[in-house]
């Protein structure tokens, strides 16, 4: 018998969410004075988590499409919501990126962060574990609250630990974030109450949702819902403004799992929530999404390009970037759901590796501006070469893990249409220069930086954090077949469900219109005799 | 289909083991710079031995791909890892294990800031451009294409001259808005392919089966040609190339006129004509102007020049537009010539940048105007130099001759006109070079700090004698190379002029398909309306 059946019959899927609160209410016992002792004790929890991700792909079985290690059990009996967790090949990944980049965060703020830590490595453990709850939900009110549990720690985290105007930051991202997720709660709400009507069921199970879509009518209502509580998360033009603010007044961890892992539930929800419960209005809005995705590629480039203070750069980059993942969602192929998929983790790995290379300089100099450097490559080596090599795999070059995502979105976009593959190859050609043209600017050249004092090559612990995830970028990039194959029967399962329901939806509403005819037609003559 | 007569992957230790070698400098600490120059000397030296392999194994009677390796790589959208070369490839593969001996050698002393770097950043770069030559998988190949981009950024970024910022982007943008195009065409081949055969793949040979439709394959060709002529650089796609070669140390601008100039032309030859025959045809006209007013202009810009690199640099424009002509002639001697050209341009520009940086390293001037006399300090310099000189102008009994005269014959046959304004600007590169060499070489010793100048060394004399060597070989008796090359330029003649045929046939068929159903539907229609029961109901 081997460890893992041994561990067979464990919730695991539980263990894994609340082990971090666990340890985030375990810090807040330890005596304020032991920092050391908070923080190895958060980062060995997030370590400890991590490995017990790795469980996951272990036991993964990549050839059934739907959930495993599912845990369900009755929560408020009356309104139908359930404690339902579960992880298919979409969210699997999602959760072992937001694992990992829980310890990256941990490895981040060792030195940078020396305010308030006991609260500080606290709440980066609750975000931990809402974070992960989201992605393992399947029950649409149990995703809900933890969708707007994860707000409340970020907001505090830039809130406390933010840059010159963190509470005016902090604010804004609060209330975009709020109303759109009470859209977002309205839109389950019609879908509860619909689905109960027709049926007589009255679920939150969303497996249970899917199997009965809506009227098309009301979908486009719902959908809108759903989109402004996801398209901001994501954040989509011309809903993106709170995320320079917050990125650029975020503590450096708190850049990175913004990034890396919240900026994903948006995408998320998309691929999870709107295509399968309401097909018709998503291919319906499908131009409209496109339209809007490529825009923001573009506009998010070429905003990108102007910028002059470094985090700034990247938190637009972002925009565009996520734009790649959007369009990739709703250009309808496999191809492009694979690389939105694929996307949405490089982007974490990229931009979250970006804001920890921009966050450790800032460590030593407490600037950003990118005129305040030159040359920095002759001075730091090590770091130049990281910087190098994440602002590569950011702007997608082959070889690194960005080729791969770009390369399935484009291929999806070129089978949507010519014309959407052109303009996102110039965004492609955007990204290369706003990113190349930071590099040369920051480290070729002579050296020259504003501040005093020499600057100090990365030590130990940061090229540790910083290779890790130079390692992913690579093993992606050149070996990605593992990460594809992960998806691909739960994609597959997702676009059959997408049609099927399509398909389903259609059907009613057409028997609904050719009932109301028949009404029509039969009280028709009708009439007329009475006329007669 | 699958055929390697060594069972043995020599294609990719071919192109991992420069990949190794920056590997391994990584560990070499950067102080021991006697070290790392050796090790990389090593590497190259080692890889050039291993690419003889091929040589010795090749089999010239067939135009087939062979060494071929082929694996699953991205599974789902038909990406593979896929190797293999023709004579086309291999002579290729030889000129850039060649020059890249060549590259480690003439930065022995050139180099003395951050060796380690400089050396990792030529290793990968030989690793790049093999890679570009052996790829037979579409996303391979442009996945090479950029690696190699990379190392080249940073060769001109770090180590170059004055501009070397403005060079360095003006470089890194040209290139890549091109291979971004070439990515679209890439894809619109792919989606296409697909759509005819209904397998969706980036495999070249497979891709090579189907005839694409007139309007795609002019669209595709446009965008490939944006990506190959930028790297070429053809006529008016130039203007990177004198910047980035006059701000690159010397051992870049040997690998750039060397090998990364090739990698455009090799992409016209490997996708454009034979994938693309129908379009090629249309758009050939129009290349061979480009390609005839690239050959003069360049020469008349490389007469005008001050400075030795610049001069060299638009050479290059002059020569590449002699190759572009010979290949898009169409016919045998036309693209013989051009691959030979390939390989000829390699070797003399190459050299011709070589002794640049010799007199360069000695006197920091590349002003024509700084020099004058070197006969008579140095003696042994100025005998090599007018070798390679002639070479690069063509002379019988060098290389550039043999070149030469197989993409005039070629044009000839093709177009007359352009043919002879060719050959003007082949006497134009007689005239500005032979003009620089006098007043480099000849005359009296106009400044002193030139009366003092060492000759060469042993390590450059090593360096120039294999290049010379070379110059004669192919010159005097060219048959050795171009029976490599034969087999597969024969067959790509065949292959365009087949496609050609084939795409204009599937094209009349169509057409007569859409005429025979107007036909069938006019007369369907009268018999119709003359049935029995037709007019019974009537």
């Amino acid at each position: 018998m081997t460890p893992f059946d041994l561990a067979a019959g464990w919730p695991i899927l539980s263990i894994l969410t609340f082990l971090p609160a666990l340890g985030a209410i375990f810090i807040l016992f330890i005596s304020k004075e032991e920092t050391e002792l908070i923080r190895w004790t958060g980062l060995g929890v997030s370590v400890v988590v991590f490995l017990l991700s790795l469980y996951l792909p272990i036991t993964f079985d990549a050839s059934n499409p739907g959930f495993q290690w599912v845990e369900k059990g009755v929560w408020i009996k009356t309104f139908g919501i359930n404690y339902y967790m579960g992880v298919d090949g979409i969210s699997l990944l999602l959760v072992l990126l937001t694992t990992f980049i829980t310890v990256i965060c941990m490895l981040a703020s060792w030195r940078d962060v020396t305010k308030k830590l006991k609260a500080y490595a606290a709440l980066f453990l609750f975000t931990e574990t809402f974070s992960l709850g989201i992605f393992m939900a399947q029950d649409l009110f149990l995703f809900y609250v933890f969708w707007e549990a994860v707000l409340i720690p970020m907001v505090f985290i830039i809130g406390i630990w933010g840059g010159a105007r963190r509470l005016y930051s902090s604010i804004k991202f609060f209330i975009f974030t709020f109303v759109g997720s009470l859209f977002m709660l309205l839109g389950f709400l019609v879908v509860y109450y619909y689905h109960g009507k027709a049926t007589g069921v009255y679920t939150f199970d969303s497996t249970i949702l899917m199997l009965t879509p809506l009227a098309p009518a009301i979908q486009f209502w719902v959908f809108i819902a759903f989109f402004l509580g996801f398209a901001v998360k994501v954040p989509m033009f011309p809903l993106h403004t709170w995320l320079p603010d917050a990125h650029t007044d975020a503590p450096t961890a708190g850049s990175i799992v913004l990034a890396a892992v919240l900026l994903k539930l948006g995408t998320y929800g998309f691929v999870r929530f709107s295509l399968p419960l309401l097909p018709n209005a998503s291919m319906q809005l499908a131009p409209l999404m496109i339209g809007i995705s490529i825009f923001a590629i573009l506009y998010g480039a070429l905003v990108t390009i102007a910028q002059k203070d470094i985090k700034k750069l990247i938190a637009y980059s972002s925009v565009s970037h996520m734009g790649f993942v959007m369009l990739g969602i709703f250009v309808f192929n496999a191809e492009g759901l694979k690389g939105s998929l694929m996307q949405m983790i490089n982007h974490g790995i990229s931009t979250g590796a970006l804001f920890l290379l921009v966050g450790m300089i800032y460590e030593r100099t407490h600037t950003r501006t990118i005129g305040d450097y030159t040359g920095l490559f002759k001075e730091m080596p090590v770091f130049g070469v990281c910087f190098l090599v994440v602002a590569l795999s950011s702007m997608g070059m082959p070889s690194t893990n960005g080729f791969i995502g770009e390369l399935f979105v484009l291929i999806g976009a070129f089978k949507a249409h010519w014309i959407y593959a052109v303009l996102v190859a110039v965004g492609v050609l955007l990204g290369a220069v706003y990113l190349l043209w930071l590099f040369q600017r920051v480290f070729l050249g002579d050296y020259s930086y504003a501040g005093k004092g020499k600057l100090h090559d990365l030590g130990l612990r940061e090229t540790v954090t910083a290779l890790s995830l130079v390692g992913l970028i690579f093993w992606i990039g050149l070996y990605p077949k593992p990460f594809l194959n992960v998806m691909d029967a739960s994609l597959n399962k997702l676009a059959a469900q997408v049609e099927e329901n399509y398909r389903k939806a259609e059907a009613a509403a057409n028997a609904e219109s050719v009932t109301a005819m028949l009404k029509e037609t039969s009280a028709m003559p009708a009439e007329g005799s009475e006329r007669e | 289909m699958i055929e390697n007569v060594l069972n043995f992957p020599i294609l990719t230790v071919l192109i991992l083991l420069p990949a190794l070698g920056a590997i391994t400098l990584a560990f070499i600490p950067g102080r021991s710079k006697e070290a790392l120059r050796s090790t990389a000397l090593g590497f190259t030296i080692v890889n050039f031995c291993l690419s003889l392999v091929p040589l010795l194994y090749f089999d010239t009677s067939t135009y087939k791909m062979q060494f071929v390796e082929l694996a699953e790589w991205i599974p789902g959208i038909g990406v593979s890892y896929f190797l293999g070369i023709d004579g086309i490839s291999l002579t290729l593969v030889l000129l850039t294990t060649f020059l890249s001996i060549v590259a480690v050698l003439c930065s022995w002393t050139a180099v003395e800031e951050r060796v380690k770097e400089y050396m990792i950043h030529l290793l990968i770069l030989e690793t790049g451009m093999l890679g570009v030559f052996a790829s037979l998988d579409l996303i391979l190949f442009f996945l090479f294409w950029e690696i190699g981009l990379i190392p080249m950024y940073f060769l001109i970024g770090v180590w170059g001259g004055a501009r070397k910022l403005y060079a360095n982007i003006k470089f890194f943008l040209y290139t890549l808005f091109g291979s971004v195009f070439m990515l679209v065409g890439i894809l619109a081949l792919y989606y296409s392919h697909g759509n005819i055969t209904g397998e969706y793949t980036f495999n070249l040979l497979k891709l090579y089966e189907a005839v694409y439709p007139y309007n795609l394959q002019w669209w595709i060709f446009a965008a490939f040609f944006l990506g190959f002529a930028i790297k070429v650089p053809v006529f008016p796609f130039h203007t990177w190339l004198p910047d980035a070669h006059v701000e690159a140390p010397t051992a870049g601008s040997v690998i750039l006129a060397g090998v990364l100039l090739k990698m455009g032309t090799y992409g016209f030859l490997r996708f454009n004509l034979p994938l693309l025959a129908e379009a090629t045809v249309v758009f050939t006209p129009y290349i061979i102007a480009l390609a005839v007013i690239g050959i003069i202009y360049g020469s008349f810009l490389a007469l005008a020049q001050s400075d030795i690199k610049k001069l060299v640099a638009y050479s290059s424009v002059s020569h590449l537009g002699a190759v572009m002509a010979g290949i898009f002639a169409l016919n045998q001697q036309g693209i013989d010539g051009g691959v030979l050209q390939m390989i000829n341009h390699g070797i003399s520009t190459g050299a011709l940048f070589l002794i640049i940086g010799m007199i360069y390293e000695r006197r920091h001037t590349r002003q024509i105007s700084d020099f004058g006399g070197l006969a008579k300090v140095m003696p042994v310099y100025a005998t090599f130099v007018m070798v390679i000189v002639f070479s690069s102008i063509g002379l019988p009994g060098t290389n550039g001759f043999v070149g030469e005269i197989l993409i005039l014959l070629g044009l000839f046959k093709a177009s007359p006109v352009a043919a002879i304004l060719a050959a003007t600007g082949v006497i134009l590169g007689a005239a500005y070079m032979l003009w620089m060499y006098q007043r480099v070489v000849f005359g009296k010793v106009k400044h002193p700090e030139n009366e003092a100048l060492k000759d060469l060394n042993a390590r450059e004399v090593i360096i120039l004698v294999p290049i010379i060597a070379l110059i004669l070989w192919i010159g005097v008796y060219p048959k050795h190379f171009l029976s490599l090359t034969n087999a597969t330029t024969t067959h790509l003649v065949e292959a365009v002029e087949m496609n050609r045929a084939k795409g204009e046939l599937a094209d009349l068929a169509e057409r007569h398909e859409t005429l025979v159903l107007e036909h069938e539907e006019a007369p369907g229609h009268m018999t119709e309306h003359t049935t029995p029961a037709e007019g019974g109901h009537r």
